[in-house]
């Protein structure tokens, strides 16, 4: 197994946790935790896959960045939708959540 | 776009006008509204007449414009349309009339006269529709402008009549749809051609095209109220008086009637129709309405509600003119569309005059009605002759060449269904009539209110008498130029001719 | 080159006017869409005029080739959908001045979420690579979660964070599906990839990722759970926005790149699933929307249901012949952009009636035919085009998709449309049923100031008029697509 197919599958790992992370946890602190994680897995993806062979690729990182400031924006809006609904009902995870 | 086109949309234009305008017009002006829905009456009557006289001498109008690749919206005046639209524009100038004496100082009126004119329009659409598409179009407008009069009272139970009528309507308009779709699929834009234009098609599939003609025939038999279909037509009784009028001989049970007639006529071709053995279960079916129709009628002793079976019976004379292969059997199909429609809505003008003046909706209360309103009795019994056939009236015209067309091809029990409704028409109306004339009553009318210096108010006497005097003349006088069945005659030569 | 700065003008403005709408004080915040509506409206209008003079064409931003530059495609489709998003978010964004105004908080936010949204939406429709549509997607999905966000109660809150947990799961899914993509053929154009794409086990993999987060995004039933609470929720022109133009940002980039991948690559059980699973969102959508007694949270299961339709795209475009997949992508469109119309119209309608009768609650709409006749006229022409009926936009649609379903040889499908249609009538009667009722409950009713009406009746207009005049838009959004020239 090549390096960067290592690189790729722990990302696939990454995801998969975050994805299992996401789904099982109700608190929502922890699924926006998670969420970041399967970010970071997906990102290690395109990275590492990317590098196959073919030298270094600038667009995956290119790409990455784009991602992770799109992750980072996604994740302040989250915090701050989570905070005001922890204000205005005292809770920490969504009402009737199937 | 020519001189002929643009008049030819000006009788669907004047309803639209008037309908959007009366929308926008505030509820309080009676005057502006009323005079307004008048002129666009006489307007259409007038572009009406324009046109029947240029159909007459083989001049075309059309009108069309493409909607998606391959369907066309068109509207083309042939002598069948225009039979259908001159007694829809006649019968509207009629009908708003009454409706305005009728509806005097009624909540609504702005809602209910835009949804009126819609209905109108909608009814002209069917008629000048030029192929399937635009037909089914115009057909499905009419479901949903009837609806707001259907339910205009708002009580619980003209609610309740407004949702069988949709439950049926919408269903038979979706099982219409895919007919047309179909046949769509199969031939292409499907324009109404004299003769029809499936004759051609591949012998294996004429078993398609046999199940696609049933389910046309339901989808437009609900609106014909064909036998078990019917069921939402009495029920739509709860509807005010000029609605009624309108449903039963104007709009909507002829919308259903006329869609079999270009159905039959003008997309299968009555030989092709004939020989795939589509019209003897179509005259079946008509038969069977026909007596069911008048042995309901014979139980109920609501006027209206009698009436309301009546329709559902002499509708069917239409039908079964319509599947009688032959001219004469056509001809009294189609004169019987006319007829129906001219004695039908006298009859339910002379009920709404009866329940709005005396405030009677029973049969039973009728007694003596005819020596407080000679004027109106007079004219609900010309309605009645003519409902049972009895000569000169129009409906006699009618079963004449029904019955003669029947012999014609051969169907000899299509005369003993005849002979049999006639006896049943006679059972149902003459009891009324005795009630009427004969009988005192034996307490005092509750006049309720003076309606003006006639037996009752201008607004409703006059219209009934109008479409009475017609009923009358289309008997007396059918064999003159522009008759009803001097014009079903020129329908017939045509379609017939090729 | 010079002739079309309207197109990155497209999203540039919108992006240009939310930074600047976040530097004015809120009064003046409404005020910019005098600036921007005609803007917008202009550059749309080139775009379209461009394209059909010119033809479509592939637009490189800033003279930059890719993969460093950004391509961008002006086809039929994309220039369709930004005529669609200009309308729309326009009679949205005028109603919205006025109806605002009695939500001061939530007024002074909504206008840089709005050209947020806006430049999201855009972005979307001129993408012509598969990264951009994510970043697009994004972009408009973050946006519309802060426009649900904005009544601040607890309810619009939960909804907000639902929604937003739905819209993160789905754009990761569809990053990691890119990702794949990208590892595998070395491009994320759209060209590119129709070039290279193989039936392989990484592609599949991939494209599956793909369909399951913007299925989750499109609300594709049993995915729908967010969409109710969030869209019956927000204030009135957010739901416009959202059920009319925000879903439609995800079909039509799972529209886009099934056209690219799908039928080459995916066996034809994938696009029965998604047809059936389209079924499942009609009745099932439909059914709920009927039980509802708020009159918005049906207005929003009536968007479930109308999402199902959009999906028998897939079956009816895929291993069909030429003719049928045709009629399919023309009334899969026709569905989709009459939808748009229609579902605008009916939330600011309803958002009328609402405020006129001062309740949610359908029950208390009795008798209100008589005093709002106008708003109730608005709600029934856009429940004509939902219904199917003719003459409107639904109802061509329908008929187009009648057709493609028959010449294909799955009558399965009529069935659901059939059915579909009398539910929709089930549900929008049931409205009008209770307006129609004379009743003790109501004597007067407020009214609404004008613009609410007429914003909402043009709308409804044009999904009626769409439907009689299908020709010609139809015939612009074929160009440039697989479907052109014939």
């Amino acid at each position: 197994m090549s390096g960067a197919l290592v690189f790729a599958w722990s990302g696939v790992l990454l995801f998969g946790l975050g994805l299992f992370g996401f789904i099982a946890h109700r608190h929502l602190l922890r699924r926006l935790l998670a969420f970041n994680i399967m970010g970071s897995g997906s990102f290690l993806v395109l990275v590492g896959l990317a590098q196959d062979g073919r030298g270094v690729d600038p667009v995956p990182h290119a790409m990455v960045i784009t991602g992770i400031v799109v992750a980072v924006a996604s994740t302040a809006l989250a915090l701050v939708v989570f905070r005001r609904w922890y204000r205005a009902s005292g809770r920490t995870d969504l009402p009737e959540d199937t | 776009m020519t001189w002929n086109a643009l008049i030819l949309f000006g009788v669907l234009a004047t309803s639209l006008v008037a309908s959007a305008v009366i929308f926008l017009l505030a509820e309080s002006r009676h005057t502006t509204r009323s005079v307004f829905n008048l002129a666009a009456a006489v307007v259409k009557l007038l572009l009406v007449g324009w046109i029947v006289w240029g159909v007459y001498q083989n001049i075309d109008y059309e009108f069309r414009f493409t909607i998606i690749e391959g369907v066309d919206f068109i509207l083309r005046a042939d002598a069948l349309g225009m039979m259908f639209v001159g007694l829809s524009s006649l019968l509207w100038l009629f009908t708003t009339i009454y409706a305005i004496g009728y509806l005097e100082k009624a909540p609504n009126r702005s809602r209910f006269f835009g949804f009126f004119s819609l209905c109108v329009a909608s009814t002209v659409g069917i008629a000048l529709a030029g192929n399937l598409f635009t037909f089914l179009l115009f057909y499905e407008l009419l479901t949903l402008s009837t609806y707001p009069l259907v339910v205009h009272r708002g009580t619980r139970e003209s609610l309740r009549a407004g949702q069988v009528y949709l439950y049926y309507t919408l269903g038979g308009g979706a099982l219409l749809l895919f007919g047309v779709v179909a046949l769509h699929v199969l031939v292409g834009d499907t324009e109404f051609v004299p003769g029809g234009v499936l004759s051609g098609l591949d012998p294996s599939l004429h078993p398609l095209l046999i199940g696609i003609f049933l389910m046309m025939i339901i989808g437009l038999g609900v609106k014909a109220a064909l036998f078990p279909l019917h069921a939402w037509l009495p029920m739509a009784m709860v509807a005010p008086a000029p609605v009624s009028a309108l449903l039963h001989a104007v709009a909507v049970v002829k919308a259903g009637a006329f869609g079999i007639a270009r159905l039959v006529y003008d997309v299968y071709g009555i030989e092709f129709a004939f020989s795939l053995g589509l019209l003897g279960p179509l005259a079946v079916a008509a038969s069977i309405t026909i007596i069911y129709g008048s042995l309901r009628a014979l139980a109920q002793d609501d006027l209206k509600k009698r009436l309301a079976f009546s329709t559902v019976s002499q509708v069917s004379y239409i039908i079964l003119g319509i599947s009688l292969f032959g001219p004469v059997g056509t001809l009294g199909g189609l004169v019987h569309l006319l007829h129906q429609g001219l004695m039908k809505i006298t009859l339910f003008f002379c009920a709404g005059n009866y329940a709005e003046t005396l405030g009677v909706h029973k049969i039973s209360e009728l007694d003596g009605a005819g020596q407080r309103m000679p004027a109106t009795s007079v004219a609900f019994t010309l309605g009645a002759f003519g409902m049972i056939g009895i000569p000169p009236m129009a409906g006699f015209i009618s079963k004449w060449y029904l019955g003669i067309g029947a012999l014609e091809v051969g169907m000899n029990w299509v005369l003993g269904v005849l002979i049999l409704s006639s006896l049943l028409n006679a059972a149902y109306f003459l009891p009324i009539l005795y009630r009427i004339w004969f009988r005192r009553r034996e307490r005092l009318w509750c006049e309720g209110k003076v309606l003006g210096r006639f037996e009752t108010s201008g607004w409703l006497l006059l219209p009934t008498l109008a479409t009475a005097a017609f009923a009358l003349v289309a008997g007396v006088l059918a064999g003159m130029p522009f008759s009803p069945l001097y014009w079903a005659d020129l329908i017939v030569s045509r379609e017939y001719l090729p | 080159m010079i002739g079309l700065w309207s197109v990155p003008l497209l999203f540039a403005l919108p992006l240009a006017l939310g930074i600047l709408s976040l530097l004015v004080t809120p009064a003046w915040r409404p005020r910019l869409i005098f600036v921007g509506l005609p803007l917008l409206t202009l550059a749309s209008v080139d775009v379209l005029a461009r394209l059909v003079l010119e033809g479509p064409r592939i637009y490189e931003l800033g003279g930059w080739e890719a993969p460093l530059g950004i391509n961008l495609v002006v086809d039929g489709l994309a220039v369709g959908m930004i005529l669609m998003t200009t309308l729309v978010a326009s009679l949205c964004a005028l109603y919205a001045r006025v109806y605002l105004r009695d939500y001061p908080a939530s007024s002074s936010f909504f206008w840089p979420l709005l050209w947020l949204l806006w430049a999201g939406m855009n972005g979307i429709w001129l993408a012509e690579d598969i990264f951009n549509l994510y970043v697009g997607l994004e972009v408009m999905g973050l946006a519309a979660v802060g426009m649900v966000a904005l009544r601040a109660t607890p309810q619009a809150l939960a909804a907000a964070m639902r929604y937003l947990l739905a819209a993160l799961l789905g754009s990761l899914a569809y990053l990691l599906g890119v990702a794949l993509l990208y590892a595998t053929y070395g491009t994320l154009s759209m060209a590119g990839l129709q070039e290279a794409a193989a039936p392989n086990a990484t592609t599949h993999v991939a494209l599956a990722l793909i369909i399951l987060g913007l299925l989750l995004k499109t609300a594709l039933f049993p995915l729908h759970a967010w969409l109710p609470p969030a869209h019956g929720g927000a204030l009135t022109p957010v739901s416009a926005l959202l059920s009319a133009l925000v879903i439609k940002g995800s079909f039509y980039i799972l529209m886009r790149i099934w056209l690219v991948l799908g039928p080459e690559v995916t066996p034809i059980f994938t696009a029965q699933l998604l047809g059936v699973l389209g079924a499942g969102a009609v009745f099932y959508g439909g059914w709920m929307a009927w039980r509802q007694h708020h009159l918005k949270q049906l207005v929003a299961y009536s968007t479930v249901a109308q999402i199902g339709y959009l999906f028998l795209f897939f079956p009816l475009v895929t291993g069909t012949g030429p003719e049928a997949a045709r009629l399919a992508w023309d009334g899969t469109l026709m569905m989709l952009v009459a939808h748009a119309l229609a579902k605008a119209a009916l939330f600011l309608s309803a958002g009328n009636l609402i405020l006129a009768v001062g309740s949610t609650q359908i029950s208390h709409l009795v008798g209100i035919s008589r005093f709002r006749p106008m708003s109730l006229f608005s709600f029934g022409l856009a429940g004509v085009s939902l219904m199917g009926l003719p003459p409107s936009g639904g109802f061509t649609g329908k008929w187009l998709l009648l057709h493609s379903a028959i010449l294909s040889d799955q009558w399965w499908w009529l069935i659901v449309l059939f059915l579909g249609g009398l539910l929709s009538a089930a549900y929008i009667f049931k409205v009008f049923r209770m307006s129609f009722r004379e009743g003790p409950q109501i004597d007067r009713s407020i009214t609404p100031p004008l613009t609410l009406d007429v914003t909402a009746l043009i709308l409804a207009s044009a999904s009626i008029l769409i439907g009689l005049t299908a020709h010609l838009p139809l015939f612009w959004l074929r160009l440039g697509s697989a479907f052109g020239a014939g």
